[in-house]
């Protein structure tokens, strides 16, 4: 039972000092949660922290890989919109790591 | 050889003071501000007109996690209050902060001002933020400190931030009614939960407002800033200027809404638009008589180095500054004596301004007033080349003088690569940026240039370059009149009649 912390993650530091269990960790390329470590802050608070603060959609997934935070909850961007632009993104991604 | 250090004895007498049309000269934006405070802001780069042409500034970014949402911010770049959009500032640690802001000031000795602005919310990380804070009190005594803030973490950091040597408080305010502010914050992060809507809106409103009735009271000097968005809270802002006001805010920076679709912000991307600078004019004109405000607010960078409208950040990236061997302790008394001889200056220059005979009323023409822009690199003087201007100032000639308006990019959305480094386009832009202007006063101008400006009706003019910037805005201003160009538009043929 842990959280995970994805690529879409912005390295904003917001989670880290948030987590009752220190398992919020800065790394590369992204900040990371050591699932050993995360309670899901159950015990310790009614949300988990992370994903309570973190401000980008779908940085933060559960144990089931779904998304705490999905398309358009935080930002309030139609959903629509939001996807596309999720779908560029990694459009463009792709290409710059096809890039030589 | 200590500088006074800007200590936090009260200035409470904001009520006192003299309305800005009896006293000074209308451009003076820090005129009718009680002393207490003009002492302190007056040779501040961001606050005081004229110092800025003289001071530098700069900003480290040491704190990245924010503890709102705002509908014109995309967290992967820097936060927008204080920064234009789209920027994406280096993140130092608190020790990499004090190297760099020590480095700044040993090479450019005009520094006087260290802010922390982001790229978060600085009291959403009150860790970095206060242990930057601390050291520089301690390490570089004579730079003041600044620091901004949306104000929701205020009120529980106003105890540690009495504690350092801070000069003032920068609040991002842009409501008061709570249902406004859920259009503009979706949500904010508060005892441990996230909290969306109007809900979220007001408890951040309410920690604005006790926090800058907490400084305030503690005689810290408070800033407020406002994002201008049309539609939702443009009108709002009148209110927001009164209020901030009576509760001792010394003064309201207005700043135009910037949202374009690339930023991938709400607003951005839901085709919200930002004020025309007209509109922007108006709004800080219609407050102006609540409220001082600060019209050569340049949005800058989280990590802006040098004075206000250029950035020199460049040069002192963490390599550059390891390679730079420093005596610290010189370089404070070089700076010492930097700043004793440009406060010099600017106090010669005051008590000239001051001495000045007023001239004596004169009749009123019934004459319109004019915008002129002005493309200078400095010193209060036209001395830049059209071409070479990448700002302009805009100033209002009319009969009752000359007032500094607003500051306009033409490369407001550019970010200086190749894809707009095309002349024309950039000489369109200014164009379009200055369309209702009626003359440009520069050092020197092209022949292209001049003709598009002219067909575009801003008329170019060289011929008072190196002149002060208002004694030549009056100068053009009575040779249009002398011209019979500045009959008041449209009744002009019923008086003749
Ligand atoms: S869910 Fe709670 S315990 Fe797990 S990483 Fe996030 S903050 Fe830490
Ligand atoms: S709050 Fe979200 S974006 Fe920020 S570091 Fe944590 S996971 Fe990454």
């Amino acid at each position: 039972m842990a959280l995970e912390i994805v690529e879409s993650c912005v390295n904003c530091w917001a989670c880290e000092p948030l987590c009752p269990n220190q398992a919020i960790v800065e790394a590369k390329p992204h900040f990371k949660i050591i699932a050993d470590r995360c309670t899901e802050c159950i015990g310790d608070h009614d949300d988990a922290q992370c994903a309570s603060i973190c401000p980008i959609e779908g940085a933060i997934l559960d144990e089931y890989g779904e998304p705490l935070n999905p398309p358009g909850s935080l930002t309030g961007i139609p959903m629509e919109l939001a996807l596309s632009l999720i779908e560029k993104a990694r459009i463009a991604e792709a290409r710059a790591a096809a890039a030589p | 050889m200590e500088l006074p250090v800007i200590g936090q004895e009260a200035a409470q007498s904001s009520g006192g003071g003299c309305s800005a049309s009896s006293c000074g000269s209308s451009n003076d934006q820090l005129s009718h501000l009680p002393d207490a405070i003009r002492a302190k802001v007056q040779d501040h780069p961001c606050y005081s007109e004229d110092a800025h042409h003289y001071f530098a500034r700069m900003h480290v970014a040491v704190a990245p996690a924010c503890n709102i949402q705002c509908h014109y911010c995309n967290r992967k770049y820097d936060c927008s209050n204080e920064s234009r959009p789209g920027v994406v500032s280096e993140l130092l640690t608190p020790d990499q902060a004090v190297m760099k802001t020590k480095a700044v000031a040993a090479t450019i000795p005009q520094m006087t001002v260290l802010g922390i602005a982001g790229p978060g919310d600085p009291l959403a990380n009150p860790e970095r933020t206060f242990e930057t804070f601390r050291r520089l009190s301690e390490e570089a005594p004579d730079i003041k400190l600044c620091v901004s803030t949306n104000g929701l973490a205020l009120p529980e950091s106003v105890e540690e931030l009495s504690r350092h040597n801070i000069d003032h408080v920068t609040i991002t305010i842009n409501c008061l009614d709570p249902e406004i502010g859920a259009k503009i914050y979706p949500w904010v992060f508060w005892k441990n939960r996230r909290i969306f809507g109007v809900e979220g809106a007001r408890i951040l409103i309410e920690q604005q407002q006790k926090g800058l009735e907490m400084l305030t009271a503690r005689g810290i000097l408070v800033k407020v800033n406002s994002v201008m968005i049309p539609g939702v809270n443009d009108q709002h802002l009148k209110e927001v200027s009164k209020v901030v006001k009576a509760k001792g805010a010394f003064l309201h920076n207005v700043m135009p809404l910037i949202a374009e679709a690339e930023h991938g912000t709400f607003y951005g991307l839901m085709e919200q638009r930002g004020p025309t600078a007209e509109e922007l004019e108006d709004l800080q004109d219609a407050c102006s008589g609540d409220m001082n405000m600060m019209r050569h607010c340049r949005q800058c960078r989280a990590d802006a180095v040098g004075m206000l409208g250029e950035d020199r950040g460049e040069e002192f990236s963490l390599e550059k500054i390891a390679e730079m061997n420093i005596d610290y302790d010189k370089a404070m008394e070089m700076r010492a004596a930097v700043h004793e001889g440009i406060t010099a200056e600017l106090n010669a220059k005051r008590a000239e301004k001051a001495a000045a005979v007023p001239a004596p009323e004169k009749a009123k023409r019934g004459l319109r007033p004019v915008k002129i822009a002005v493309a200078t690199a400095g010193q209060g003087v036209i001395n830049q080349h059209f071409g070479h201007a990448r700002e302009f100032l805009v100033y209002e000639a009319s009969e009752d003088g000359v007032r500094f308006l607003s500051h306009r990019k033409t490369d407001l959305y550019c970010s200086g690569d190749e894809t707009c480094g095309d002349g024309e386009s950039v000489l369109a832009r200014t164009i379009k940026a200055l369309s209702d202007c009626e003359m440009v006063l520069c050092s020197k101008i092209g022949f292209e240039p001049w003709g598009l400006l002219e067909a575009a009706g801003i008329m170019p003019n060289g011929e008072h370059a190196m002149e002060p910037i208002e004694e030549a805005c009056a100068a053009v201003y009575e040779e249009l009149a002398a011209a019979g160009k500045l009959e008041p538009k449209g009744d002009g043929a019923a008086c003749a009649a």
